[in-house]
């Protein structure tokens, strides 16, 4: 009987791991999925009526502006960090002697609450406290930045405290990169006479590809989760003008009672996330073999 | 440095200084851009409220009052009670130890067995841990909302446990894997051979050498719950709110003035514990972030 | 008495993908077998199958007489030796070598008292407190041996041990190593892809490839006597010469480049095939006039290359189409270029049938 459980231990291990995976998470996507294809509203349905919560999902104006937003917050929110990130790298690379100091206020943020952040940027740019008030007191009596309250504005606003949170993480994975850089192909270019800046540009960048990658995986991942973040700065408006969908499909499920709508919606998100991420694991679980 | 240190420069000495000091500055201006809004919490959380209104953002308090913490911790309203943000606090606590706990053991007992004890269904096992990291969690929540009901465990604190143990044995999984992975798979022979078994071995071997990457777990864990908002504003009543969620209801209140040195003395307070082991063990959080990114 | 190991027809295969062929292996008391052969010949995955680590998709393995099929390592009395030492990382050399006697519910007077005796034998005493990482590579070596040797155990299992030691420190170990056996009087099977330990520590050597054993035997018929052209090529170093000739009315002609082929007599009633390989090995190759008998033929050849070697030199010709190497000694006349007068010592000599490889007398 011992005998048994000693050669069967290693499976019985991983199996409460495996059961819980296959009903927390396969079997709650398929739960969900199977709800946006039925006429559920403020209880689940089960019967399947087709793909009418997509329709309706696709009609509705708000879940416009929350995809336009995604799109941009996502394209300024991954961008403009991996370019700080990288910039920080590159410049930190350049042997400071503060070198530790600085990494660690770079990259404090990220131990942060994105509800803290919300909250911190949301006083910042204040109009009529913050900033703005501020820069008028400076005697610039002309400057507004309103950008909080602004429908069309707001949305940067979310790409401001977002960039500011994430971007340290990207420059402590570029370092990491930079750095791992063999040296003495570094050393051969040297000695050919290549100036600093072509070796980063010509080299050590180009041999950075595969983080480049990650950093954009993990930042897609948060830009597509970004929930808290919205929260907390805006509280999705005004109105609905810095809705995302992740906002709009919690609205879905908590406030309006729409079930389809936010199972529809959830399925959506997932999507996206699957079309960024499952190339990615693929190819990284089929050479780590 | 990428070693470009043995380099002769092709421009002069004052060249070279002017970039140097280019440098700093371009560096102490973006730390200061960092610094900035955590400078702003400080001091907006330490001035009276006529001095919030009639002065400038970055200005320093002229008087400092520590009012507004104590309004904070212990009676600013969040929804209908005005307990302030200390039982929410001890939420967090009671939350967050029992599952960072109990999902590093998960996680350390699951990577000692894919990666050590391999065996048909454990890489397959991995992957699915795996693909559970990424999904955004929007796509689980009516179902685990529906779920806890049928449990029982609706707006409990062991039903935000159950939850958040689920979604991070992926984290934990991946953490210990790649870790044990790199043990020669010798030991674990010579182990076999002088009659350890499964248990023994994972106890009296790998365990005390796991000590890194138990420590990387366990900030990372602690991070990600202590700071989660999502699960805790769907799945938590009244009473066992985490302080995130508290925060965010004291911040967002539509009641009364709008009392903006306390809202900072909250978010602080509520940073505190992220930001303390930030400070104190950031080698290791550093570590857990790029662990699963950064393939060395 | 029962044989201390005894593998009958065993087989191992992944999937669809075979690795051990057929093996039959059979050892005494006392025997010290070596499993030597290429990167990838198996000899690895048949010392796992010996210890348990690894199942076996048939045939049987037998320990001290009794059926160790489907027993797990530790139900077998056998003890390992790993090439990566293996040594537990957060103990101590004293605890490391003790963990197997604690995993059995020895009792702590008995474990102190075998942990001293090992200690001092392998004199490693002074070491006890350490963890391995503050050990050398050869102190480790010493501990790994000391937790195998406290084990007492029927067979002694060792996968390629020194080969993570440099030059110096692998043959004093080696003859550590042979010591050790010759106290012990321990059975011990030993695996190494080095012909020279191989050689040097066996007194039964199995020579793999492919998953299938080609020769099993003593060292000296191993050496004088290879069953194939593989093994003729594997083992001694440097390598037996495997010359191409033809065998024509009772005498087998070795061409020569811009000269007549060497023509060498056959003993009456030997029977050979049309194309043959000789095997002959570098010593038997000799100055004229060094060894006598109706077996050593002259032979003048034309030397490409000449290589001192310090008490010997080694000279290279071409003859058949091969190269050929002689090891002659240091005063040889042998100079690039030029002819040289040998004779070729056949008292030792291998035939080899050129497609299959097989030893033909």
């Amino acid at each position: 009987m011992f005998d048994w459980l000693e050669r069967q231990a290693p499976k019985l291990v991983l199996a409460p791991s495996f059961a819980a995976m296959l009903l927390f998470v396969y079997g709650f996507i398929g739960w969900t999925a199977w709800v946006s294809l039925t006429k559920s509203r403020l209880l689940p349905k089960y019967e399947i009526d087709g793909f009418g919560q997509y329709e309706r999902l696709f009609a509705a104006p708000r879940w416009d502006v929350a995809i336009d937003n995604l799109a941009i917050f996502g394209i300024l929110f991954i961008g403009v960090s991996m370019a700080l990130g990288l910039l920080l790298a590159i410049l930190l690379d350049q042997r400071i002697r503060a070198e530790g100091a600085l990494r660690t206020i770079y990259l404090y943020p990220m131990a942060l609450s994105m509800i803290v952040t919300g909250t911190a940027w949301k006083w910042i740019l204040n109009p009529g406290l913050g900033i703005e008030a501020m820069v008028k007191g400076w005697g610039f009596e002309g400057f507004s930045f309103g950008w909080l309250v602004d429908p069309d504005m707001a949305i940067y606003t979310v790409v401001i405290a977002g960039v500011w949170q994430a971007s340290g993480f990207v420059m402590a994975l570029f370092l990491a990169g930079l750095r791992s850089v063999d040296s003495e192909i570094i050393k051969a270019a040297q000695v050919d006479g290549i100036p600093t800046t072509r070796i980063y540009t010509a080299i050590i960048i180009p041999s950075m590809a595969p983080i480049f990658l990650s950093a954009f995986i993990v930042l897609a991942h948060l830009a597509i989760k970004s929930f808290d973040l919205v929260i907390a700065l805006t509280g999705g408006g005004p109105g609905y003008a810095t809705d995302l969908p992740a906002t709009y499909m919690y609205a879905m499920a908590f406030s309006r009672g729409d079930l389809g709508q936010a199972a529809s919606s959830a399925m959506i998100m997932m999507m996206i996330v699957f079309a960024v991420v499952v190339p990615y694991l693929y190819s990284e679980l089929r050479t780590r073999r | 440095m990428s070693d470009l240190s043995g380099y002769t420069p092709e421009r002069t000495d004052w060249g070279r200084l002017a970039l140097r000091w280019g440098l700093f500055a371009i560096l102490g201006l973006f730390a200061l851009w960092y610094l900035a809004p955590l400078f702003v919490m400080l001091t907006t959380s330490v001035k009276t409220l006529e001095e919030i209104r009639t002065g400038s953002l970055i200005a320093l308090p002229r008087e400092i009052t520590f009012e507004p913490w104590a309004k904070a911790w212990s009676q600013a309203c969040s929804g209908i009670t005005c307990e302030g943000l200390r039982p929410y606090f001890f939420n967090s606590i009671l939350l967050a130890v029992p599952s960072v706990a109990i999902s590093t053991v998960i996680g350390a007992l699951n990577g000692y067995v894919i990666a050590q004890w391999r065996f048909r269904g454990a890489d397959t096992v991995f992957a699915l841990l795996l693909f559970g990291c990424f999904i955004p969690f929007q796509v689980v929540l009516l179902p685990m909302a529906k779920m806890l009901g049928l449990l029982g465990l609706a707006g409990t604190i062991p039903g935000l446990m159950l939850v958040h143990v689920v979604y991070g044995i992926g984290f934990t999984t991946l953490f210990f894997r790649n870790f044990y992975v790199t043990i020669p798979a010798d030991l674990l022979k010579a182990a076999k051979v002088d009659g350890a078994g499964f248990l023994r071995i994972f106890v009296s071997i790998f365990l005390p050498l796991s000590v890194p990457i138990v420590v990387v777990s366990i900030i990372w864990q602690f991070t990600q719950i202590w700071n989660d908002f999502l699960f805790g504003v769907s799945f938590s009543s009244a009473g066992s709110q985490p302080v995130t969620v508290a925060l965010n209801n004291i911040v967002n209140s539509t009641t009364g003035v709008k009392e903006y040195n306390v809202d900072m003395a909250a978010a602080i307070i509520a940073a505190l514990p992220t930001l303390l082991v930030y400070v104190v063990a950031g080698k290791y959080f550093i570590r857990g972030l790029t662990a699963g990114s950064v393939k060395g | 008495m029962a044989p201390v190991l005894t593998i009958k027809n065993l087989r191992k295969a992944y999937g669809e993908t075979v690795i051990l062929h057929d093996v039959n292996i059979e050892i005494e008391e006392g025997d010290f077998l070596v499993l030597v052969g290429p990167s990838g010949c198996g000899k690895s995955t048949l010392l796992n199958c010996i210890a348990g680590l690894e199942p076996i998709t048939g045939g049987s393995v037998a320990i001290g007489g009794r059926e160790m099929t489907k027993a797990p390592p530790k139900d077998r009395d056998i003890a390992m030796v790993f090439q990566s030492y293996a040594l537990y990382p957060t103990m101590t050399v004293a605890k490391n070598i003790t963990f197997g006697m604690k995993v059995r519910g020895v009792d702590a007077a008995t474990q102190k008292r075998k942990l001293e005796e090992v200690a001092r034998q392998l004199q490693i005493s002074q070491l006890l407190d350490r963890k391995p990482g503050q050990l050398s590579g050869g102190q480790r070596q010493r501990v790994a041996m000391g937790r195998a040797l406290v084990r007492e155990p029927k067979l002694f299992l060792f996968d390629e041990p020194l080969s993570n030691l440099d030059a110096k420190l692998r043959v004093e170990m080696r003859t550590e190593i042979k010591r050790l056996h010759q106290d012990l009087g321990a059975s011990m099977v030993y695996v190494t892809h080095d012909q020279i330990e191989a050689m040097t520590l066996a007194t039964k050597i199995v020579v793999m490839k492919g998953g299938v054993i080609q020769q099993i035997g003593a060292p000296s018929e191993i050496y004088n006597r290879p069953a194939n052209m593989f093994v003729a090529d594997f083992m001694g170093s440097p390598a037996m010469n495997l010359i191409p000739a033809t065998v024509e009315g009772g005498r087998v002609a070795i061409s020569r480049e811009g000269d007549e082929p060497i023509l060498i007599d056959l003993p009456a009633g030997a029977s050979l095939p049309r194309d043959v390989v000789l095997g002959l090995r570098p010593e038997d190759i000799v100055e004229p006039g060094a060894r006598h008998g109706a077996h050593v033929v002259p032979a003048r050849c034309k030397v490409e290359v000449v290589e001192p070697a310090g008490a010997d030199t080694y000279v290279v010709s071409r003859l058949g189409g091969a190269a050929v190497t002689a090891r002659l000694s240091a005063e040889t006349q042998a100079r690039a270029g030029h002819p040289l007068d040998v004779a070729f010592d056949l008292g030792k000599a291998s035939f080899f049938e050129p497609q299959t490889g097989a030893r033909l007398n």
